[in-house]
């Protein structure tokens, strides 16, 4: 029931992403409106199978990679519309909806079993720890989007030589701003995360920290974003470096989350996968 | 009846000629009376600007009113005809059409999508329409011009981008920081061209100004005119830091704003961006400072390359514009058609019928024994012989209308039917 959901989500979030990227020929309201739409139906119905999966698995169904991919896909749609709340900005839809139709997809071809949960991760940090970190995950992934439109918009006007994207993409300034409150909601939601987690991990395994390889990537991740949080308060980075370095920290969120998994082995290993 | 245009602009008169011609306004209460006064003229519009003068009129036959609007033109302004002539360009029905709907447009502009000509256009229709000059055809011309202006205008992005320096440079400075509100502005000499900028940017919401200038007084005034503040020469690198849009444009033949002074100004507020403008020849700022983060500098060359690409994009956009443009004047000559017809169509009815109703009358009173309901029956009969009878020929005129024939289907049917008594 809840992988049907899924799959109609995904057909959804297809059509969306088309959408969006269709506005990017041709930037009428219709075209932007009609995506808009298509993409919110996508979360509504993501949400509703995530409920499902809750029901029927009777934990928070964030155990396996399916279920992560699946959650993480979801922060990033739900804070993409929380933006367009304060933002009047419908082309970034056309960044970060494709970004979504790849995670579904490859979502999609995982093992979709509910696997029984080891009573050892039966705990009530399980829904606070995932819910943070995937969170912040999510902001994490919309600074990056920022990070990438600014990259384009900044190249243009230093060129001289204004492309089909100039006209669509908005200021400089406010691709900036996009960025550093991202980063502002990422990096405690982050933080939180792995405190969280650390406790977690005290009571399963009777250890607050224990270098398994996730931990150290995330430790990586959260010292990168801490450096570049720190810059810009500090020494007032922006702009260029500020994005440059919202990418580079997506990838290390993107390593610790995917490549950990796929790649090396440790206590995270998830339930299965 | 014949739409006429006769008319000279840009591209065939020289300005001499337009000067003079603008400088006497037709608005001179005997011009548009003059006009309409012509034997053969009915409706008349006259549209005079810079760049144009035009003559829009309904005509009893084209010769006629050609001949007579070019004399009634090279009387007034006091030219010579042969030499006159030659400026002009005459265009009659769809071509008449066409133009004016081309050029309510802004196609026939010299900037092609310069927004005010629909404005122009607008009001000499007012003008016109005031003197009550315009009957059926004419109006619904100009109403059915500026539509088609207007959808232009919506489905294509003809008029979108700026095609002048320095309203270039404020789109660009749109682009760069998120409102022009809370931005200061360092006006580094003031040349005509600087001023024009800071015209556009302080109606565009930038309310901080600062000048400097090498004749301090030059720049007092300046700073008075936009509520400014006007500061010593010498004093500007310590105002540096504090401008967020630089405008450059003194007469110094060495660089004004360099590398190091930019660096320091950067640093000092904390890498917020920076937008130089320098339309200085030769230069004033230092061309290296587009490389440091968060600095934008656009010299004259740079401005125009962008005034360039979006000239060269209007011409793109003025293609599908056209293709708007064929497609109402399409619908409207279809229109007038339809109108042309009409009066025909409801003649012939009237005709017939009454032929009926005279027919029916007389058999009525020649019968004696008739009951009312026999009567219902005749009744009945002749009207639907009338029907039949004129069902083909008015199938027959609808159909020339979507072929484009009209004026003769008209005639052949007036005279077969002896319409015209």
């Amino acid at each position: 029931m809840d992988v049907i959901l899924f799959k109609i989500t995904v057909l959804f979030y297809f059509l969306g992403t088309i959408g969006y990227l269709a506005y990017v020929m041709v930037p009428k309201k219709p075209v932007s409106r009609l995506s808009y739409l298509l993409l919110l139906s996508g979360f509504l119905l993501h949400t509703a199978s995530f409920v499902v999966r809750y029901i029927m698995a009777g934990y928070t169904p964030i155990t396996s990679l399916y279920e992560s991919l699946f959650f993480f896909s979801w922060t990033i749609i739900g804070l993409f519309f929380l933006i367009l709340l304060r933002y009047q900005l419908p082309i970034l839809g056309s960044f970060v909806s494709p970004l979504v139709l790849i995670m579904v997809i490859i979502t999609l071809v995982l093992p979709k079993d509910i696997a029984p949960l080891p009573p050892i991760l039966r705990s009530f940090w399980l829904p606070i720890h995932a819910l943070f970190s995937f969170l912040g995950y999510g902001a994490f992934a919309l600074a990056f989007a920022a990070g990438v439109m600014y990259l384009i918009q900044e190249y243009q006007i230093k060129r001289k030589k204004m492309g089909s994207f100039y006209r669509r993409l908005p200021s400089l300034e406010v691709l900036d701003n996009l960025n550093y409150r991202c980063l502002t909601l990422a990096f405690p939601m982050l933080t939180v995360g792995i405190i969280t987690g650390s406790i977690w991990a005290e009571y399963a395994w009777g250890s607050y920290w224990s270098w398994d390889p996730k931990e150290t990537w995330s430790l990586i991740t959260w010292l990168l974003y801490a450096a570049l949080i720190h810059q810009r308060l500090v020494v007032g980075w922006r702009g260029k470096r500020a994005a440059i370095m919202a990418i580079i920290g997506f990838l290390s969120v993107l390593f610790s989350f995917l490549g950990v998994n796929l790649l090396l082995s440790g206590l995270h290993s998830y339930v299965a996968w | 009846m014949e739409i006429l245009l006769v008319g000279l602009n840009h591209k065939t008169a020289p300005v001499e000629i337009r000067e003079k011609m603008s400088a006497s306004p037709a608005s001179g209460e005997n011009f548009l009376e003059g006009i309409i006064n012509l034997p053969n003229i009915t409706e008349g519009l006259y549209l005079a600007t810079c760049n144009r003068v035009e003559v829009t009129v309904i005509a009893n036959s084209v010769d006629s009113g050609v001949m007579e609007i070019k004399n009634f033109l090279a009387d007034y302004y006091k030219f010579s005809r042969e030499e006159f002539e030659t400026f002009l360009y005459i265009f009659s029905s769809t071509q008449a059409i066409r133009h004016i709907f081309r050029v309510a447009a802004s196609l026939d502009s010299m900037i092609v999508g310069e927004p005010q000509i629909l404005g122009q256009v607008k009001e000499a229709y007012n003008h016109a329409s005031d003197k009550g000059i315009l009957g059926m055809v004419l109006n619904r011309l100009f109403h059915k011009a500026f539509s088609a202006a207007k959808r232009v205008r919506t489905e294509t992005s003809i008029a979108k981008n700026p095609v002048s320096i320095s309203f270039a440079a404020v789109e660009l400075a749109k682009k760069i920081f998120i409102s022009l509100e809370k931005k200061t502005v360092l006006l580094i000499g003031a040349g005509e061209m600087s001023e024009l900028a800071l015209k556009h940017l302080s109606s565009n919401g930038v309310q901080k100004i600062i000048i400097a200038n090498r004749t301090f007084q030059r720049a007092q005034n300046l700073a008075e005119e936009f509520k400014g503040e006007a500061i010593i020469f010498s004093d500007l690198y310590n105002y540096l830091p504090r401008a967020d849009i630089i405008i450059s444009s003194t007469g110094s033949s060495d660089f004004i704003i360099t590398y190091p002074k930019v660096r320091q100004a950067l640093k000092e507020r904390r890498n917020r961006p920076m937008f130089f403008i320098d339309i200085a020849v030769p230069r004033d700022i230092e061309p290296n400072i587009n490389k440091l983060d968060n600095v934008y500098l656009y010299d004259i060359d740079d401005l125009q390359g962008v005034v360039d690409d979006n000239l060269e994009e209007r011409n793109k956009e003025a293609l599908k514009a056209e293709k708007i443009i064929n497609e109402e004047v399409d619908k409207f000559i279809g229109m007038l058609r339809t109108v042309e017809v009409t009066p025909t169509i409801l003649s012939l009815r009237e005709k017939l019928e009454e032929i009926g109703k005279d027919e029916l009358k007389k058999t009525i009173a020649r019968l004696t024994n008739i009951n009312e309901k026999d009567k219902k029956v005749l009744e009945l009969l002749t009207v639907s012989i009338v029907n039949k009878i004129a069902h083909h020929p008015i199938t027959f005129l609808k159909k020339k209308v979507a072929d484009g024939n009209t004026s003769f289907s008209i005639d052949l049917v007036r005279e077969l039917f002896h319409l015209d008594k």
